[in-house]
């Protein structure tokens, strides 16, 4: 049985549906994360997970059992907020002993626990200080201890990385998988940002105005996103719109216009699609001179239109011959070298039949 | 070449304590005239002998069988009766009671309040502060009226106290008709700080205090209270201190014997015209409230470290 269930969860605010007919189920153990564009409905499921707001259509269960009767404080769930909220009047020490107080735990197992809490965050020398006094990550750690220190079943946590600099996220990346593994606490994480997600989680909901596209784990997400809307969110992508022309089972022929042929070798899950788009990443492209030869099946001509120097990498964006910016990702493996080609440079675009994949939606 | 560095921060400081000086130096100066200067002249003033004829005796007479100089004849007479120990001690307490009375009351008002829809805040403050808008003794003279004996009120109280065998006493003119005054007029001086400190509060941490396991108790008592302190010690300073000088509402409102500091006060310059033991009085309530703002600074001190 699932930790966590949602049953065809439904919010409405007025007019608005937040979130719609969402049905997931979380596994113990899961670093499960909710993905979506800012405004998508994320921070609005996970009120309902803590109780903070009830659906108005459909069921959460966690272990099985119906929660809409539980209030937030008897929920064995416990949630990380994106400010922190720690409270100010408190020390750091006093912060992580809240939620055993309030469950009256005894006073040496408090002291105890807390201690342990605040080692396995590593701010053990912070006990006796106040928030006011401790760092973003620190506070951030504070959260998390206290969040997790009466080892609630589910820790639910709400963009706790966005108030974080870059190199700050990072760290706190690492070590929020490290501390999940640790402490075995299932996890359901959410956040805007894709690349985040990609790293952290066993699996993740994408969210697009309040309905999820897709669950799936991250890898799968990546290789096969199951619409536009998926593909387009994670990671960099082209899209070419064409129209199928040939199905085989050598493979599957699709007409762009004012491209030309494509051949792959996905085929439509559909024997009836005719629209279809093929949906490529990248590092898939190949980007050549117009002299160099190449044996893949595709290959169009264009012009470099820009590119972004990223050191390892650079990803230039070609102009194809129907006027469609398409990206090719090109290692900068030749010592030495920081870029092949010159932005107006005329080059050639190339990628196997078994490379992207199709997308009938 | 520090030189010229040197002089650009000494012309900076300069500029700096310049502006500071003329933006702090009037209300400094209009304190220290009307302030300060007053109070020097009432401890001066304690250490002489009163006037023939009321006011202050000179403090050098060529006539020698006049009173003349400085002396601790007031003080003496200040301890030598248990009296004024008691006016004291009744003033205290009158004070204490109408700042626990009105921390009562305010409070769930100022939480109600705060945790009002935004666009309702503003009128209920208005409201708050809307007797201010009429004259204070008007409203204290009204308290008269509805405690009076031919009022609605007090039958209704009397009727009540009498289901319970209680035979009723008069309400006006008695030291409950001041505390009611007291409350009545000192209400608002609780209200708003606890407001302004209330509506300050980030309603995520209450959230954050439900997640956790708190309920509604717990939130309040481990969140909001906590949180609160400095709003109840602005309050309770706004009504101890005054209610400890006021005279109008015991004269208005209180019988002949609910006499407190602030009436002794008064009496001693406009009655009986020694302003010598006026003085003395005033400094003794000057030393009693600045004894209990310290005791109440070192109380709260205490408070919050215990509670870190
Ligand atoms: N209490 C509310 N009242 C009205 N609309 C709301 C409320 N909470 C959220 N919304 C709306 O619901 C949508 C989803 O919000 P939210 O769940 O906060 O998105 P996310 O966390 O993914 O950014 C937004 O359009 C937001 O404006
Ligand atoms: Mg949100």
């Amino acid at each position: 049985m699932a930790l966590l269930e949602l049953r065809h969860v439904t919010r409405r605010f007025g007019a608005l549906e937040a979130v719609h007919d969402v049905s997931l189920s979380v596994e113990a153990g899961e670093f499960f994360t909710l993905l979506g564009p800012s405004g998508c409905g994320k921070t609005t499921l996970l009120r309902m997970i803590a109780g903070f707001d009830q659906p108005d259509e459909g069921q959460i269960l966690l272990d099985g059992k119906d929660l809409a009767d539980t209030p937030p404080e008897d929920r064995p769930i416990h949630t990380v907020f994106q400010s922190y909220a720690l409270f100010p009047h408190l020390s750091v020490a006093d912060n992580v002993a809240f939620p055993l107080k309030m469950a009256k735990r005894p006073a040496d197992e408090i002291a105890r626990r807390v201690r342990e809490a605040l080692e396995e965050v590593r701010l053990a020398d912070k006990a006796q200080a106040y928030p006011h006094e401790l760092s973003g990550g620190q506070k951030q750690r504070v959260a998390l201890a206290r969040g997790l220190v009466n080892r609630p079943r589910l820790l639910l946590l709400d963009e706790p990385l966005g108030a974080l600099d870059a190199k700050l996220r990072e760290e706190m990346q690492v070590e929020l998988i490290n501390l999940q593994r640790n402490v075995g606490i299932t996890f359901v994480f959410v956040t805007h940002a894709q690349i985040e997600a990609l790293a952290l989680s066993t699996r993740i909901a994408v969210m697009s105005q309040g309905v999820v596209e897709q669950v799936d784990e991250p890898d799968r997400l990546y290789c096969a996103p199951r619409n536009r809307f998926v593909a387009d969110f994670i990671g960099k992508i082209n899209l070419l719109d064409g129209h199928v022309i040939a199905s085989g089972s050598e493979g599957m022929w699709l007409e762009v216009a004012g491209l030309g042929k494509i051949v792959m070798s996905s085929v439509a899950s559909s024997t009836h699609t005719s629209k279809g788009t093929l949906a490529i990443r990248p590092e898939q492209v190949r980007i050549l001179g117009v002299e160099e030869t190449t044996t893949a099946e595709n290959c169009f001509q264009g012009t470099v239109r820009d590119l972004i120097y990223h050191g390892d990498v650079t990803i230039y964006t070609v102009l194809l011959a129907n006027g469609l910016p398409f990206k090719a990702l090109k290692p900068n493996s030749a010592p030495g070298r920081a870029k092949f080609f010159e932005v107006g440079d005329a080059v050639r675009v190339a990628w196997p039949k078994e490379a992207g994949i199709f997308l009938d939606h | 070449m520090a030189t010229p560095a040197f002089a650009d921060l000494l012309k900076f400081r300069l500029h700096k304590n310049l502006t500071r000086w003329l933006v702090s130096g009037p209300p400094f100066l209009f304190l220290l005239l009307f302030f300060l200067a007053p109070s020097l002249i009432m401890v001066l003033a304690s250490f002489r002998y009163p006037g023939e004829f009321g006011g202050l005796a000179p403090l050098r007479d060529a006539n020698p069988a006049v009173l003349q100089g400085l002396t601790l004849e007031t003080y003496r007479f200040f301890f030598s009766d248990v009296i004024y120990a008691e006016i004291f001690f009744k003033s205290f307490g009158m004070a204490l009671a109408t700042t626990l009375a009105c921390l009562v009351m305010a409070y769930p008002l100022a939480l109600l309040i705060a945790r009002s829809p935004r666009k309702h805040r503003d009128l209920m403050v208005l409201l708050v502060i809307l007797p201010f808008a009429s004259n204070f003794l008007v409203r204290v003279y009204a308290w008269m009226i509805i405690l009076g004996p031919q009022s609605a009120f007090a039958h209704a109280i009397g009727s009540a106290l009498e289901l319970f065998g209680i035979t009723p006493v008069p309400l006006l003119f008695s030291p409950v008709a001041v505390l009611i005054g007291m409350i009545y007029v000192h209400l608002p001086f609780m209200i708003l700080p606890l407001y302004t400190n209330l509506e300050k509060h980030d309603p995520v941490l209450l959230d954050a205090a439900q997640d956790l396991g708190a309920n509604a108790w717990r939130r309040f008592w481990d969140v909001t209270f906590p949180l609160s302190l400095p709003g109840i010690f602005a309050g309770s300073a706004l009504v101890f201190i005054p209610v400890l000088g006021m005279f109008a509402i015991p004269d208005i409102l209180g019988g002949t014997r609910d006499m407190l500091i602030g009436n002794l006060i008064k009496e001693q310059f406009l009655g009986v015209r020694d302003w010598p033991f006026g003085a003395t009085l005033s400094i003794m309530l000057t030393l009693m409230v600045l004894a209990w703002a310290g005791f109440s600074m070192w109380l709260a001190r205490k408070w919050s470290h215990s509670h870190a």
